[in-house]
């Protein structure tokens, strides 16, 4: 029987990415069905009442909601080639914790950033800088977070990449100088066809933020 | 059983829903350990050692490596001591496991610390009224004795949060919100799990707990 995948997602959702580079990685065939947000199809709320959110990965009719979710359960199912986790357990465990720290840390931090002022603003900028230094410490001179090969905390965060250049305008600041051994690893991570082709290029997120604050009236 | 030259080490505070979790599991798969007590306020140099990141408890230590975050921690006990299995093998049962753990640490934990330790009233109801839909997530989710089935798995751990603190919470704040008319299945589901033996010998003592939190909700509620 042939399997039946299925993405519910937006374009610039950086949770979107990480499922997207996933079956990228692991050469699956799936429909991609973008979602607009301010009108949710039935399908979306149906797959995931929960939350309402995407992404959503939908296997033979079985909805996956929350991206790392989807991003284990795609390693579990296809796990003939391309592990995206570790094998060993403690490693495991340092692949889930570094993800979940850029779940609770990089896009609540990066959002204050592009939506808060003054001296909020500018508390998100440093604490920002100081979690993808943390970042970059854990990836030392490795190729990936992965090692030799992209791996699970590497899915986790190169999306964030793409929204580089929002946080950066509206912060007022300069990631590369901050961090440049994190920007060559994305940039790395962009040679790779999987990556490049599930994210979006950082002028067209920023303009897509440009464009939401003009419509919310903000400066 | 710890098998001979294994060291495993468990640093938290009696009282920790979180710790709490790491107990039920090692307890259930028979592993032995030394639970290394904090004292909460402080940060011993061995948890700042063992968890720089975030500085909290619970953290594993296993032979020295530690591991941190309670989901994390239940996983890698999971795929490192394999009897009583929490989380199921099949992959879509798996991801339905770790989606509905994830849920009660984003929609359940602070929703209820929130819907007690709010002082704004309009803001308090708020949370209220997202807990009980919360609960309702959770009541509709049950379809067996425990939410891992016949015996008790990852979800289940995870909910002792519902169980044991969200009674107590409610008890503090004077709510009626978590009651066997409004959720009958998890009611009945709350009881069997905190009379399971294992998940008994893992509960911290119920009243120092409510003495500590009710102080809490009174000085919060009298400096209104």
């Amino acid at each position: 029987m042939a399997d039946e995948v299925v993405l519910l997602d937006f374009w610039a959702s950086p949770f979107g990415m990480r499922v997207r580079i996933a079956l990228a990685e692991k050469g699956i065939n799936y429909e991609y069905k973008e979602e607009d947000l301010r009108n949710k199809s039935p399908l979306l709320l149906q797959s995931n009442p929960v939350h309402k959110k995407i992404p959503v990965l939908i296997h033979n009719g079985k909805p996956i909601a929350e991206s790392l979710i989807a991003v284990q359960y795609i390693d579990e199912v296809w796990n003939d080639a391309s592990p995206l986790l570790p094998s060993d357990p403690y490693q495991r465990a340092q692949a889930r914790f570094w993800a979940d720290y850029v779940d609770k840390k990089i896009y609540e931090i990066g959002r204050n950033i592009i939506w808060k002022k003054n001296e909020e603003r500018e508390a998100a900028k440093k604490e920002f800088i100081d979690c993808l230094k943390l970042l970059e410490e854990q990836l030392g001179d490795k190729t990936y977070f992965g090692g030799d090969k992209l791996g699970y905390v590497d899915i986790a965060l190169v999306p964030f990449y793409t929204w580089f250049k929002g946080y950066e305008t509206l912060g007022n600041f300069n990631i590369e100088s901050e961090c440049p051994k994190l920007i060559a690893w994305a940039k790395r991570c962009l040679q790779k066809e999987s990556v490049s082709k599930s994210l979006h290029d950082q002028d067209k997120i920023y303009e897509s933020i440009v464009e939401i604050r003009k419509k919310l009236g903000i400066e | 059983m710890a098998a001979s030259g294994e060291n495993v080490q468990l640093l938290g505070i009696v009282g920790s829903p979180f710790v709490c979790r790491v107990q039920i599991a090692l307890k259930l798969k028979g592993v032995e350990y030394e639970f290394v007590e904090q004292t909460l306020g402080q940060k011993s140099e061995l948890l700042l050692k063992y968890n720089p990141v975030h500085k909290k408890v619970p953290v594993l230590a296993h032979n020295e490596k530690p591991i941190a975050e309670s989901l994390v921690i239940l996983e890698y006990i999971d795929e490192t001591w394999k009897s009583n299995p929490i989380l199921p093998s099949e992959p879509y049962q798996r991801a339905m496991a770790r989606f509905w753990s994830k849920f009660i640490d984003d929609k359940v934990v602070d929703t209820t610390w929130k819907s007690v330790f709010t002082v704004e009233e309009e803001e308090r109801e708020k949370r209220i009224e997202e807990l009980s839909e919360a609960l309702q997530f959770l009541e509709n989710e049950l379809k067996d004795k425990f939410f891992g089935g016949e015996e008790f798995g990852l979800v289940d751990i995870a909910a002792v949060f519902v169980a044991f603190y969200v009674p107590l919470f409610q008890e503090i704040a004077g709510l009626h919100l978590f009651t066997a008319e409004k959720f009958p299945k998890l009611y009945d589901w709350s009881q069997d799990f905190l009379n399971h033996p294992v998940v008994k010998e893992s509960l911290p003592p119920r009243d120092p707990l409510f003495a500590f939190f009710k102080g809490r909700y009174e000085s919060l509620t009298a400096s209104k």
